[in-house]
């Protein structure tokens, strides 16, 4: 795509659950340039062609996760997908699949949360108490630098739902966790400063935890903060299946001294 | 979403079951029968589903006319006639050539699923390529692909070439 | 009542042992099934089918049970593949629970059904 203003087609999914409205796909031309993005071209459509286009958004940064959908076949974040890199003159915005559909190109995102939450996605630790009321009986952890970096990158996830909506399990298999609620099983597990791992074990090694994953790697494939999802779950597997050596050592609480 | 809705766990997947008559937006069995969008690894899963229902299918029927020893002669003999045209061999080339896949890309999904040979964890830097989808997996796809057509070729070669 | 009962002794391997099986029955079925193969090859293709050679492999006593540890290998990870491939396509207690029973009827019946061939094959 040349540096000059270019037509490209932007066909967005419609539909409105609440008014028994069949689905079907509108179509709007809109002028872009190289920078342009997909939430961008959405934006405008929205602004100068049809105001009634639904679209959920915040950030315009691929930090919130809100914008996620399928564009031309496959999820990403229309904020961090440039027109321009898709190489194609009709961009098909559909919404996020395996998402119960709301309205347009929004979906409802409560069973997704409930999947992480049903794993518990917080630290664990018997001798730190999870709710402090007194500022004085806050506590810190000691963690060094490597610690840190075993979890560092599955704490990059910012919930956005593309991986969820990528995998195959997750296509047919509504009790499945998802790459999202284990990889972040794996973020707790690798982190020196929690002990539910015995716990958390016992949520996922149900009939439809975590074996239900058979590493397509659609998840990472479509992960745009380069979480990598499929190397959490696998490592996971790796301490199940006793393979993989277990040398956390938890991690000390800061004295008051300190 | 706090912590006063600790309690509705189980709730909230009730909630969407009932609902997700309307449009659950599942994309359901044309999830995973479609390999095209996500690169080598869900080809990989693909093979391995279907490899793996069709060779069930083939040692029940393996099964079922190995039976025919039972029955004596005749019957073993009509029994093998059945495998010696050439719609039986192509059939059999296909046997061999997806036990091929599904052992050596097992064998890689058995080291896998295990955690070994993904790479570690680390700081993710833009383009955030996964390091899980590296070369050494990808390889061993290929490797499982590449190995199931030299195993059909010679398995026709030893069945066509018998015949004539 | 029962049939509780016979539910829950079969859920009381957790999925991760199930895998552990899925593996090992798997490699091993690799293994048995090359040298079942090589049985095939060490003469020629045609010959080797012949009804007198294949009973002369049945009345071969390792062979007899190599081909009876294929049965039952081949028949717990492929019956479980099926029953993993089920589980994910539809959930609901009672297809759940109909499913595992059929996958696990279906299993026992093939190798009953290898069996017979192979102990009347033997003449054992």
């Amino acid at each position: 795509m040349s540096e000059e203003q270019n037509k490209i087609k932007l066909r967005v999914y419609r539909t409105n659950y609440s008014n028994d409205y069949s689905p079907r796909f509108d179509e709007y031309d809109i002028a872009v340039k190289r920078w342009t993005t997909v939430l961008d071209a959405l934006l405008d459509a929205k602004a100068y062609s049809d105001s009634s286009i639904a679209i959920r958004y915040s950030c315009r940064m691929a930090s919130c996760g809100s914008c996620g959908m399928k564009i031309n076949g496959k999820p990403r974040l229309a904020c961090y997908t440039k027109i321009s890199e898709l190489n194609s003159h009709t961009i098909v915005c559909e919404p996020l699949a395996n998402f119960p559909r709301i309205r347009d190109l929004v979906t409802d995102f409560s069973q997704f949360f409930a999947h992480h939450k049903k794993i518990e996605p917080y630290v664990h630790n018997e001798n730190v108490p999870t709710e402090v009321s007194n500022n004085d009986d806050l506590v810190e952890f000691k963690q060094t630098p490597e610690e840190v970096d075993k979890y560092l990158q599955f704490s990059y996830c910012i919930k956005c739902g593309l991986c969820y909506s990528a995998c195959p399990t997750v296509a047919t298999d509504a009790k499945f966790p998802g790459p999202q609620a284990l990889s972040q099983a794996y973020r707790y597990m690798a982190d020196n400063r929690d002990d539910g791992e015995k716990k958390r074990f016992k949520i996922i090694d149900e009939r439809h935890g975590i074996w239900r994953c058979h590493f397509a790697g659609s998840c990472s494939n479509v992960c745009p903060k380069g979480v990598d999802p499929a190397l959490g779950i696998q490592l996971l597997k790796g301490h199940l299946m006793g393979v993989s050596k277990h040398d956390k050592k938890i991690a000390r609480v800061r004295t008051k001294e300190e | 979403m706090g912590l006063e809705s600790e309690g509705d766990k189980s709730s909230d997947f009730n909630t969407y079951n009932a609902k997700a008559k309307m449009d659950n937006g599942r994309e359901g069995l044309r999830g995973w029968l479609n390999p095209t969008r996500y690169g080598w690894e869900r080809v990989s899963y693909w093979l391995q589903r279907l490899t793996g229902v069709g060779l069930l299918l083939y040692f029940i029927g393996h099964v079922y006319e190995t039976s025919s020893l039972v029955n004596g002669i005749d019957a073993w003999n009509s029994m093998l006639e059945l495998t010696q045209t050439t719609g039986g061999h192509i059939f059999l080339m296909l046997v061999i050539g997806a036990s091929t896949f599904h052992t050596v890309n097992g064998i890689r999904l058995i080291f896998t699923e295990s955690g070994l040979g993904l790479g570690k964890p680390g700081r993710p830097d833009y383009p955030y390529d996964a390091t899980s989808l590296n070369y050494k997996q990808k390889s061993g796809i290929w490797v499982a692909l590449l190995l199931a057509a030299i195993a059909m070729f010679y398995g026709g070669l030893v069945m066509f070439g018998d015949a004539s | 009542m029962r049939r509780t009962s016979f539910k829950m002794t079969l859920l009381k391997l957790r999925e991760s042992q199930i895998m552990k099986i899925h593996y090992l029955t798997g490699i091993c079925a690799v293994f048995f099934v090359a040298i079942h193969i090589l049985f095939r090859v060490v003469m020629p293709f045609g010959q080797s089918l012949e009804y007198q050679n294949v009973i002369a492999n049945y009345h071969n006593i390792y062979y007899v049970v190599l081909l009876e540890l294929i049965l039952i290998f081949v028949s717990i990870h492929g019956f479980n593949g099926l029953r993993i491939i089920l589980l994910e396509l539809k959930q609901s207690d009672r297809w759940e629970s109909i499913m595992t029973i059929l996958v696990l009827a279906a299993m026992i019946g093939i190798i009953a059904y290898g069996t017979r061939t192979i102990i009347v094959g033997s003449g054992l």
